[in-house]
């Protein structure tokens, strides 16, 4: 460990875990002292000072997520740890071409399934998990979408392990969530740690909306350079309608619920003050499941009646498409370093978990015999419910789990388990180790652009693994250095 | 070339959402005007009376009734001030005016939303003991300020497209409303009743009054030494200037709709403008002496049905789903106040 932290934070210990801002990083270039210098002199009561008037400045802008439990609703913050996570200019560039890598070969896999089917008849993947998919649409099949794009916004969820190696452990390229946190949490460093990013060039954050913007615009129907592009959310009532707010702001486009569209002759229009306006394209934030009730759940009473046919005319474009969710189904993941073998020709730039898939008979037989050993998921699950984790499971949980898995084993996988990187943290007994875990953003039109960094999701309580926010895991903004070499004065 | 968009859209939803958001926070405004004065001028042994007014004010009776509270001072200021069960609380009008706010979220500046999230956490954390001497006159003006910041970063901050004008209609209605509820029951309690001394108490009642319209120096400055009753009454309906009259808020409404019809070619205000067209003339019509004559409580209450014509006027034309407030028939009890919906995504 680096000598200056130690003598910074002399109880600091990371123990066996990687270490974000104090492991030296092979041919990487030097760990940034300076950020620790800078902690340092701001010292922690300071610290503690500027963090609590940063959770107040959150509080008061609103900037909340709801957590739904039983019959109660409450809106939390998202917690925010002040000390940054750094990436170096070399990390950044393996995850960006890592990150472009993957979503090419998730819109490929999709193109394909969803028309010839090539991969299902080479063997690769077994027929069963694409087309006996619950997420996999049949509405979809042989329907082109433009440029080939299904995955219009993607986000990759990539932890790093003991040995400091980056590995993806889950797809999202359904409705993924979380990145206007990475533009709020970049805002509120600047006003409360001026002092802590003088100097220092970062690859900056705030391009997003327009990025979007600009995809939306490349998928609208028949070519038009200013389509109507609208943000559909499910309402206030949403986790994450924040989030929905804060892109529509950042596009400029209006956020319209389901009741404010209307489909007449295939073509989708919304209720304005002077009347129906023509819609092209439609960022949705709504699941496959609720988007129309004359396809898919009659009983939606968030989405539109005569969407899909509108969008099946070629009147109106959709983001992200329907029947994406059958690539980052977990089962489907394990395959994806074969996937992206077969559309590219290429090794996966970062490599998955080691998984297991139950609905195979022989991980299921590895899964029963090292429950003790693994981490235990079900595939259909988001947010890091129904998730077991077995060295931490007391008997009865892993009796639970066993249970579970062998009453639907095709409903599992398995995964060792993965001592996820650490990065210092502000805790209750003053600068802690805390696990984190990295969701970088991926918007696609013609073309991926991936935002820099990504949200960085950390376990607030000490020596928990579980990130997401709906467990109780907070953010951290997530600085990418522009070079390494030239990081500030380093006073 | 220039890249600016001149039609930008509106959603009915966000139209109605803006309308309704002005509405509710000028009733709590209103409501605090009201209990502040209420309580600085109380006459001892009528206490109750002054407080029931209160009620009578917003045709609270059945809703105060039903969720438990009985006619004495404690009560009815708890009823306004603490009980978020009810919609016609400060608690509740601030819950359906952030609620809106919510979905007008991607519309408003974060100037306006903040203040809005911060309010209403000052709402929800009165006290009884907030309630109690004279705390509650500071809390009273706390939640004007609480208003009056909202509307001044509203004017300084709100992109004044047609959705500005939609929540100024919002405002200037209700406080239209307001202004003839509050002169409909104070002029009722007060009906002059002979004897000097008494007169002299209804002059002092009438000063509340002109206090809580925010009107008391303007009306000295434009009146004679001793004035009457039907000096205030005109006041209160007519006057050109005072930001309080419902004449002024009418005109102004009237203009907006105007503007909404000429500049943004939205012809639909037709049916509105003519609307606000008769409550203008209908204000201005009759001497005051003749109104008050014939009966001011009968008189208000057509201006009261009136305004809620024009409200459900500019709903049909506009809004997504507007369902107009039941007329109820002229005379008896104060028209209740409509809701509109607090949120309009299920």
């Amino acid at each position: 460990m680096n000598d200056i932290f130690r003598n910074t934070w002399p109880d600091y210990d990371p123990g066996r875990y990687f270490c974000e801002l104090t492991r030296k990083r092979p041919g990487a270039g030097p760990v940034p002292d300076w950020l620790i210098q800078r902690l340092g002199r701001i010292g922690l009561d300071a610290l503690r000072a500027r963090a609590s008037a940063a959770e107040t400045e959150l509080i008061d802008l609103g900037v909340t997520f709801t957590v739904y439990s039983d019959a109660t609703a409450i809106d939390r913050i998202l917690p925010f740890d002040c000390i940054p996570r750094v990436l170096t200019a070399g990390e950044w560039d393996l995850l960006e071409r890592a990150c472009i890598q993957r979503v090419a070969a998730l819109n490929a896999f999709l193109g394909d399934i969803y028309g010839p089917g090539h991969i299902v008849r080479d063997g690769v993947i077994p027929a069963e998990l694409v087309y006996g998919n619950s997420n996999y649409r049949p509405e979809m099949k042989d329907f082109p979408v433009p440029h080939g794009t299904y995955v219009h916004v993607c986000g990759i969820d990539i932890i790093r392990d003991e040995f400091g190696d980056f590995r993806v452990l889950e797809d999202n390229a359904r409705t993924p969530s979380g990145v206007s946190y990475v533009i709020e949490n970049r805002h509120l460093m600047l006003r409360t740690f001026p002092d802590l990013m003088a100097g220092i060039k970062l690859l900056p954050v705030d391009d997003y909306g327009r990025r979007l913007r600009a995809a939306m615009t490349e998928i609208a129907p028949g070519g038009d350079d200013d389509p109507q592009v609208v943000l559909l959310s499910p309402g206030i009532y949403n986790s994450a309608y924040f989030e929905h707010v804060f892109l529509a702001r950042e596009m400029g486009v209006p956020l319209v619920v389901g009741a404010d569209l209307v489909v007449e002759n295939e073509r989708v229009y919304m209720r304005t003050i002077s009347g129906l306006r023509r819609v092209h394209t439609i960022y949705r934030r709504l699941n496959d499941d609720f988007l129309d009730p004359a396809v898919f759940r009659p009983d939606s009473m968030l989405g539109v009646r005569g969407l899909i046919s509108a969008w099946k005319a070629g009147n109106v474009a959709i983001a992200n498409a329907v029947g994406t969710g059958v690539a980052d189904d977990k089962a489907v993941y394990a395959y994806m370093p074969r996937i992206i073998k077969y559309y590219l020709g290429e090794e996966a730039l970062i490599q998955n978990v080691e998984t297991h898939i139950c609905r195979e008979a022989e991980g299921l037989q590895y899964t029963l015999d090292n429950l003790h050993k693994l981490v235990t998921k079900p595939v259909g699950e988001s947010g890091g419910y129904g998730i077991t984790i077995g060295p931490r499971a007391s008997k009865e949980e892993l009796d639970v789990a066993r249970a579970s898995i062998l009453a639907d084993p095709g409903n599992w996988i398995s995964q060792p388990m993965i001592g996820l990187s650490v990065a210092p943290t502000l805790a209750e007994e003053g600068i802690g180790p805390r696990h984190l875990d990295l969701r970088p953003f991926i918007v696609t039109g013609k073309e991926s652009w991936v935002l820099p960094g990504g949200l960085t999701r950390v376990a607030m309580k000490r020596g928990s693994l579980i990130v997401n926010s709906s467990q109780g895991g907070g953010s951290k903004d997530t600085w990418v250095l522009a070079d390494d070499f030239g990081q500030g004065d380093g006073a | 070339m220039n890249q600016m968009r001149f039609d930008a859209v509106l959603l009915a939803r966000d139209a109605e959402g803006l309308f309704w958001m002005a509405r509710y926070l000028e009733r709590v405004e209103n409501l605090a005007r009201l209990i502040d004065v209420t309580q600085s001028f109380e006459s001892p042994g009528f206490e109750t009376d002054a407080w029931f007014g209160l009620i009578r004010i917003n045709a609270d009776e059945k809703n105060f009734k039903a969720r438990g509270f009985s006619p004495d001072a404690t009560h009815v200021k708890r009823f306004y001030l603490l009980d978020r069960g009810n919609p016609t609380s400060v608690p509740g009008n601030l819950e359906d005016a952030r609620t809106n706010a919510r979905t007008l979220r991607p519309l408003m500046s974060t100037e306006m939303w903040r203040q809005i999230n911060v309010f209403h956490r000052f709402v929800g954390r009165i006290t009884p003991e907030d309630l109690e001497g004279d705390a509650l006159s500071r809390l009273c003006t706390k939640l004007k300020d609480g208003v009056q910041a909202h509307t001044g970063i509203t004017e300084g901050t709100l992109y004044r497209d047609q959705g500005w004008y939609f929540y100024e209609l919002g405002r200037l209605i209700e406080r239209a409303d307001q202004t003839t509820r509050m002169l409909d029951i104070k002029y009722t309690a007060l009906l002059p009743q002979g004897r000097e001394e008494k007169r002299v108490a209804e002059l002092t009642q009438w000063n509340a009054i002109l206090r809580a319209a925010a009107g008391y120096h303007a009306f000295k400055r434009r009146t004679r030494a001793s004035f009457s009753s039907e000096d205030v009454v005109h006041f209160l309906l007519r006057d050109p200037s005072s930001p309080r009259s419902a004449l002024l808020c009418v005109r102004r409404a009237e203009s907006h709709l105007d503007d909404l019809r000429r500049i943004y070619g939205l012809s639909a205000a037709g049916e509105a403008i003519e609307l606000a067209e008769y409550l203008r003339e209908l204000l201005l019509e009759m001497p005051i002496g003749h109104i008050l004559a014939a009966g001011l409580h009968e008189y208000l209450d057509i201006v009261q049905i009136h305004i809620q014509k024009l409200a459900a006027a500019i709903g049909r034309a506009f809004f997504r789903d507007w369902q107009p407030a039941e007329p109820a028939p002229v005379g008896g009890q104060s028209q209740s106040q409509t809701q509109g919906p607090a949120e309009a995504v299920a």
